[in-house]
């Protein structure tokens, strides 16, 4: 069967420093099949992609297209030999401020033999010639930026396809689509599938996977896990192969919680959202669930005051609370973990001790003046019980790893008491072990107050929530105490499937 | 350490010390005490300018203002005293009010209207340079000039103001340290312990860094900014009372090279110690390297237009030591 791959890779490796991320991995794409790649979060998948696609150079193994050793130095390498990738940041696709149509065309424009001119009715005639072969009925003078995420979406897609490749690589397209837009995108998919083009298409989205799969591979901590193309596909052995354990393993004691900390009423993220209410209580861990773009991050901004609710109201401890700020927030005990520890947690030039104590900077210091002995201890406390692996608490944080560096962040948090603790991915970038250290101390220090985290992945909140939120479409769609769930329900309520359901 | 560490370490300071050395064997005259106060005296203007451009770098920004800031001051105090008959203290006040507006229409422009600071600066700067001006219809301000209603100005600088600038202290020598050198010295120390012990001083880094990780961390980070662009205008007034207080008059033509001279002090203050960060102490450092190097080029008889040059050549090294050789320009 290799013999007949379009695209072939053997034995793949490829390290970051000390840090193996792929260790041989070898994947067959024929064409006119879609062939679904698995794997949680660091399991390699966007390696192998930049990898395949130019951006990374491999470590060792061999990689061959239609028979031809493919060896792409830059990723204009790769396209021209016939491989193109979409990948998951949309606005790396296209141009937001040219229209459609010099989008679709934009690669003439640069490269090896462009004219020097161009005649814009050429322009826009070859860009409908891309579209037509797409089905893709847009205004070709519209401005990318006035387009919605889907049809920028259709606009990366068309624009990778108009260099006819052999090979498609779409890396979790439909993370930020709704079900009507995915819809849209798998008709695309299918044409394309009938045109012969070998597909690969990365995502965790069940529904997605049954939709389009031909044959699915899982990947795990950098190696292949199992690959599955007996038709009918064995789904349930796919996610088995990419979390390496049955998910009804290695699961927390549920407690529930009798006081009640923070309560929200009818909170209203997004125009015609349905409202949220929810109750958190003392020493209970709370996950809440759902895709990327759900509002997910929404609602943990609103809760930290970053951000205002169209409607509601919250209370905490009973009393109010409608912060309209982030220092609101964190005085009246409501502390969050941002997403995106790089963006919006990491202060680069700090070192751990100084990160850790910057919320609480006033609490450390007398008539403004830093009280270095009070910061110096509280970041030893914190590199203590967090485990955080480094030199003193001087280093800096890009001596650390992604792991290290996300319990500093967690560790900040923790330094001081708080009534509602809320982390948004906080396992976003993260090995296995921090993840368990990490979750372990929520779970151990989560008495007096109310934690909530914000996961996308299913088996985060499984492993570590006592109750488990489903978010879709901007609200809560499901509950689920966190001992005997129904995973197809939950599964469903993330997909987007039918709300309340009679179960 | 590796070399390369101690390179970006002591780098600069080595250079400081061999430049001394060489224009100390080069230029007759060159180390004396006299020297040394005359050197110091040369930077306290522009030091001071530089302290305050450093609290906007703090925060990631950047004041172009700050000259043309220095020379609106020295107009102000002399338009005050000459003019108006205003005594020192008014004459002062004024500098300062001055920098407080212009700091915080600055602030507001870059924060509320947000205009990039380079052009909210720049704007200023010529803003200023203009209105400056407009008082006495371009001309300078001195005792006895005639004004635009043809009658003539009889005010005269207080000997209180102009002991700012001119008034010596004795310091083992009699007259040796000049009032403008004490204060810079004073304003150094200040903004040294404001940056690095206190809270505000951390925070302003932290908003320079990493704002939106501030703001998250509670950090109220436009009116951090804001006030680093007040603190920039008021330490650029206070460069322009002494200024004022030095040559005694209001003289349109002073003041040019204030803003190269700020700027390349801050800038080669980033590499002091492989500090790769705005700081005082690196600025202060970097004031007086830019002020040993003119004076050891003027003894030299080296034309001023070289000067410029290297200058700017200094600068341009100092950039690399920063972001090159330590690394911490990449993301």
């Amino acid at each position: 069967m290799g013999a007949d791959a379009v695209f072939h890779v053997e034995g793949l490796r490829k390290s970051f420093g000390q840090n193996e991320v792929l260790g041989g991995i070898s994947l067959d794409l024929f064409a006119g099949e879609v062939t679904v790649l698995m794997g949680a979060n660091g399991a390699g998948k966007s390696t192998l992609v930049k990898i395949v696609s130019g951006v990374y150079e491999r470590g060792a193994g061999s990689m061959k297209l239609a028979g031809q050793a493919f060896d792409p130095q830059t990723p204009a390498e790769a396209i021209r030999a016939g491989v193109v990738t979409v990948h998951q940041n949309i606005n790396d696709g296209v141009v937001a401020d040219l229209d459609v149509a010099t989008n679709l065309t934009l690669d003439r424009l640069s490269g090896k033999g462009a004219s020097l001119l161009f005649k814009p009715a050429n322009v826009r005639a070859e860009a409908r010639a891309v579209a037509d072969r797409m089905g893709l009925a847009l205004d070709l003078r519209a401005r990318v930026s006035d387009l919605s995420l889907a049809d920028r979406q259709m606009v990366a897609i068309a624009r990778a396809m108009a260099h006819q490749p052999k090979v498609l690589i779409l890396d979790e397209p439909t993370s930020s689509l709704s079900s009507a837009e995915a819809d849209r995108l798998f008709s695309l998919i299918d044409r394309l599938r009938g045109q012969g083009v070998a597909i690969l298409y990365i995502s965790h989205r069940m529904s997605d996977i049954r939709r389009l799969a031909d044959r699915i591979v899982s990947m795990r901590d950098g190696v292949v896990s199992g690959v599955f193309d007996k038709q009918p596909l064995d789904y349930e052995g796919a996610v088995n192969a990419m979390l390496g354990r049955k998910i009804h393993l290695d699961r927390v004691v549920a407690r529930s919680s009798a006081r009640a900390v923070f309560t929200a009423e009818g909170l209203q993220l997004a125009q015609g959202a349905k409202p949220i209410s929810m109750t958190l209580g003392a020493g209970e861990v709370v996950a809440i669930t759902g895709l990327v773009g759900v509002g997910k991050t929404a609602l943990a901004e609103t809760l930290f005051g970053v951000r205002r609710p169209l409607a509601g109201t919250m209370h905490m401890d009973g009393k109010p609370y409608a912060p309209g700020s982030a220092r609101e927030a964190i005085a009246a005990g409501a502390f969050l973990v941002a997403k995106d520890r790089a963006a919006s947690g990491i202060v680069g030039g700090f070192n751990i001790e100084r990160n850790i104590s910057l919320p609480f900077l006033k609490r450390m210091s007398g008539f403004g003046v830093m009280k270095k002995r009070a910061e110096r201890v509280a970041a030893r406390r914190q590199i203590d019980e967090l485990g955080i692996v480094c030199r003193s608490e001087k280093d800096e944080l890009s001596a650390l790893s992604g792991g290290n560096q996300q319990k500093v962040m967690v560790a900040r948090w923790m330094s001081q008491a708080s009534r509602l603790f809320i982390l948004d991915e906080p396992f976003q970038g993260v090995d296995i072990s921090a993840r368990r250290d990490i979750a372990a101390k929520l779970r151990a220090s989560a008495d007096s107050r109310a934690t909530l985290i914000f996961v996308t992945e299913i088996d985060e909140a499984l492993e570590t929530a006592d109750r488990i939120l489903v978010m879709s479409e901007h609200t809560v769609v499901g509950e689920h105490r966190n001992g005997d769930i129904d995973l197809d329900r939950l599964l469903a309520e993330v997909a987007g499937g039918p709300l309340h359901s009679a179960a | 350490m590796t070399l390369r560490d101690y390179a970006i370490r002591y780098g600069f300071i080595v250079l400081l010390v061999g430049l001394i050395a060489y224009f100390a064997i080069a230029a007759d005259g060159f180390a004396s005490p006299q020297s040394a106060v005359f050197i110091f005296q040369s930077v306290a203007i522009t030091g001071v300018l530089a302290l305050g451009v450093t609290a906007t770098l703090v925060v990631g920004g950047f004041d172009l203002s700050i000259g043309s800031v220095a020379t609106s001051a020295m107009m102000a105090a002399s338009y005050a005293m000459v003019v108006l008959e205003q005594n020192a203290i008014v004459a002062v006040i004024a500098c300062l009010v001055i920098g407080v507006i212009v700091g915080l229409i600055n602030g507001w422009l870059i924060v509320y209207m947000r205009v990039p600071d380079l052009l909210a600066t720049l704007g200023m700067m010529f803003l200023l340079l203009g209105l400056q001006r407009i008082p006495t219809e371009g001309r300078s301000i001195a005792t006895g000039m005639t004004m635009p209603d043809g009658s003539v100005a009889n005010g005269k600088f207080s000997e209180a103001f102009l002991a700012l600038g001119r008034h010596r202290i004795d310091f083992f020598i009699p007259n040796l340290i000049p009032v403008s050198v004490v204060v810079l010295v004073v304003l150094a120390l200040l903004i040294w312990f404001f940056l690095e012990y206190t809270r505000f001083g951390r925070m302003m880094y932290a908003v320079g860094s990493n704002e939106r990780a501030a703001e998250l961390a509670g950090a109220p980070v436009k009116a951090y900014k804001i006030w680093a662009y007040v603190i920039s205008g008021v330490f650029a007034s206070i460069g322009g009372i002494l200024l004022a207080a030095r040559l005694g008059r209001g003289d349109i033509a002073s003041g040019n090279n204030l803003l190269l001279d700020a700027v390349a002090a801050a800038l080669i203050g980033y590499a002091v110690l492989g500090a790769a960060k705005p700081n005082a102490f690196g600025t202060a450092v970097g004031a007086v390297f830019v002020g040993v190097l003119l004076q050891g080029l003027t003894m030299m008889n080296a034309p001023y237009y070289t000067q410029d040059f290297v200058k700017g050549a200094v600068l341009v090294v100092a950039l690399v030591f920063t972001f090159a050789l330590s690394g911490r320009g990449k993301r």
